[in-house]
């Protein structure tokens, strides 16, 4: 009896699981992520080299037409403004919650996380009804007199930049906040006990330990901004298009497979190489709220 | 270091509350312009009416949209916690040989653009009928919504002791019965919040949603981006700010039944 028991705990190692069960566990979620998302992606990718003959036409005409170029180019410098703008607005933001009173850094969160899981056409709406010609904005333009009549905000590359900045900023901020948490204390009051003015101790102690926060948030944003579609389509210029947007021009307008298919491998080639080339520095699971 | 009001942490907290005012504010004003009594937006909106609220529900258009919606979320809820607590559990217990292969796939869905994967499952749904139905819907957004669900579960299985399971399974459980009578019960509040996380990331995906919906079946984002393109009008204020509240009931419940667990 008592030896059937021990069998059968040593059997089983009691704690591992078997490596068929794992197998049988794990079947489910690698079917549904090999026929939902690497086969769909894997045919773009091939129709993009293949079609109409094996070529890589399809990317050269990508590269070398100067109108998909200077696409690609505002894509990147869209990208760009809109990292920089989340690191200015953000990295205060983290650093205030990290050092703020329980109470005061649970509101600040509640104001970082609620709008993370709102929708972002909820967001983007709340954007193009701000920006509208008589929309908050101008109003409050007009009424202080820097303007005596309403600008053109919305449908402009500005109105992209900083409703993908507002939609995009809890990724920066996050992270961010995720490092300067993890400063113990200490280090700060033994700066200031060696006599370091606040000023130095920030530049010195705080600013160097929290660069793996923000280059982990600026990565975050930075990848996320580059394929975005929803923002650029509601809220930019039909004359400023992105890849996001260009490739639904393409695919839902022009029917042009092939070359809908190479922005796509441009756009998924070049995010997940840089994903690849800095897994060591975005922390997904901080998103979570998981340590 | 004893906390001083200076002029730099003055600065600081302005400066501060202005950025939270920005991400904020767009956010609040939805809430007032609902409830306005033009046809038009404008702000401040002026009088009080409950028009547009009354119009959404008495549409057929909005309705049939928010009941695909909420179908393919709640089937997506289940999809992926099913899933993903399967695949956590193996993950977690197991002997760990294919953990690379698990995280590469695992991080590949936030990782790629959403339209990427909008266009591919475009094409390829289209040339399995799966294209504007609900399993494909479900099948789309449960891999969107995977990551997240075993983010969460991962958290919460972690913690507890594999010795539990071992006790149980010595005393003549199988592996199953351990499973469901032991460890599932500790873990289930991280499991329903990882759910409820899924459902509200299916309800509110825009992107993949756009690309999949058809003439007849349309996704409450793809139907509210049809109408924010073409003529804004306060029933978007309206259907927002429900969907706001909606979030929040959300995290809220996610928040609650994580912290269940800590205790």
């Amino acid at each position: 009896m008592t030896s059937g028991i021990r069998s059968q705990f040593w059997h089983s190692d009691g704690r591992r699981l078997s490596g068929l069960s794992t197998l049988l566990l794990l079947l489910p979620f690698f079917a549904i992520i090999a026929f939902v998302f690497v086969y769909p992606i894997g045919q773009l990718l091939w129709i993009s080299f293949t079609e109409p003959k094996p070529t890589l036409d399809n990317y050269a005409r990508v590269v070398t037409n100067p109108v998909y170029a200077r696409v690609l180019l505002r894509t990147l410098w869209t990208a760009v403004l809109v990292t920089g703008l989340c690191v200015i607005l953000g990295f205060p933001v983290a650093y205030y919650m990290s050092r703020a009173r329980a109470a005061v850094a649970a509101f600040v969160g509640v104001c970082v996380i609620l709008p993370l899981w709102s929708s972002v056409l909820v967001r983007t709406a709340a954007w193009s009804f701000l920006l509208q010609r008589q929309g908050l904005v101008n109003s409050g333009l007009m009424a202080t007199g820097i303007t005596s009549e309403p600008l053109k905000l919305l449908y402009t590359q500005s109105a992209v930049v900083v409703a993908m900045a507002h939609v995009l900023l809890p990724f920066m901020i996050l992270p961010i906040f995720g490092a300067l948490r993890s400063i113990p204390d200490d280090y700060m009051r033994a700066a200031a006990v060696l006599g370091a003015p606040r000023f130095r101790t920030f530049l010195e102690v705080i600013l160097p330990l929290s660069l793996p926060g923000i280059a982990s948030g600026s990565l975050l944003v930075f990848l996320t901004a580059l394929g975005f579609f929803i923002t650029p389509a509601l809220l930019g210029s039909p004359q400023e298009l992105m890849i996001a947007t260009l490739v639904s021009q393409q695919i839902r307008e022009v029917l042009d497979w092939p070359f809908a298919s190479a922005l796509v491998g441009v756009l998924t080639l070049f995010v997940t190489l840089l994903a690849l080339i800095f897994s060591k520095t975005l922390r997904f699971d901080r998103l979570m709220g998981a340590q | 270091m004893k906390p001083s009001i200076d002029k730099g942490s003055l600065a600081l907290g302005t400066y501060v509350y202005a950025v939270l005012a920005f991400i904020v504010i767009p956010l609040v004003i939805v809430i007032p312009m609902s409830f306005g009594q033009n046809d038009y937006l404008e702000f401040p909106p002026k009088g009080f009416t409950l028009r547009w609220y009354a119009e959404y529900f008495s549409s057929r258009q909005w309705w049939s949209a928010t009941s695909l919606s909420v179908e393919v979320a709640f089937l997506t809820a289940i999809c992926a916690s099913v899933i993903g607590t399967a695949a956590t559990y193996a993950m977690v217990r197991g002997r760990g040989r294919l953990a690379t292969l698990f995280q590469i796939l695992l991080i590949g869905p936030i990782i790629v653009p959403h339209i990427a994967l909008a266009v591919g499952l475009y094409l390829f749904f289209q040339t399995i009928g799966l294209s504007g139905t609900v399993p494909g819907f479900v099948l789309a957004h449960t891999v969107l919504a995977l990551p997240f669900v075993v983010f969460t579960t991962t958290a919460a299985l972690g913690k507890v002791d594999a010795s539990l399971e071992a006790a149980a399974m010595s005393c003549g459980a199988s592996r199953f019965s351990a499973f469901r009578l032991v460890t599932l019960p500790l873990i289930l509040p991280n499991v329903v919040s990882g759910a409820l996380f899924a459902f509200i990331i299916s309800f509110d995906e825009p992107v993949v949603s756009f690309f999949l919906s058809g003439v007849r079946y349309k996704t409450l984002p793809r139907r509210m981006f049809e109408d924010i393109e073409q003529n804004l009008t306060p029933i978007i204020p309206a259907i927002a700010t429900l969907l706001i509240v909606l979030s929040i009931v959300v995290l809220l419940g996610a928040h609650l039944m994580r912290s269940r667990t800590k205790n």
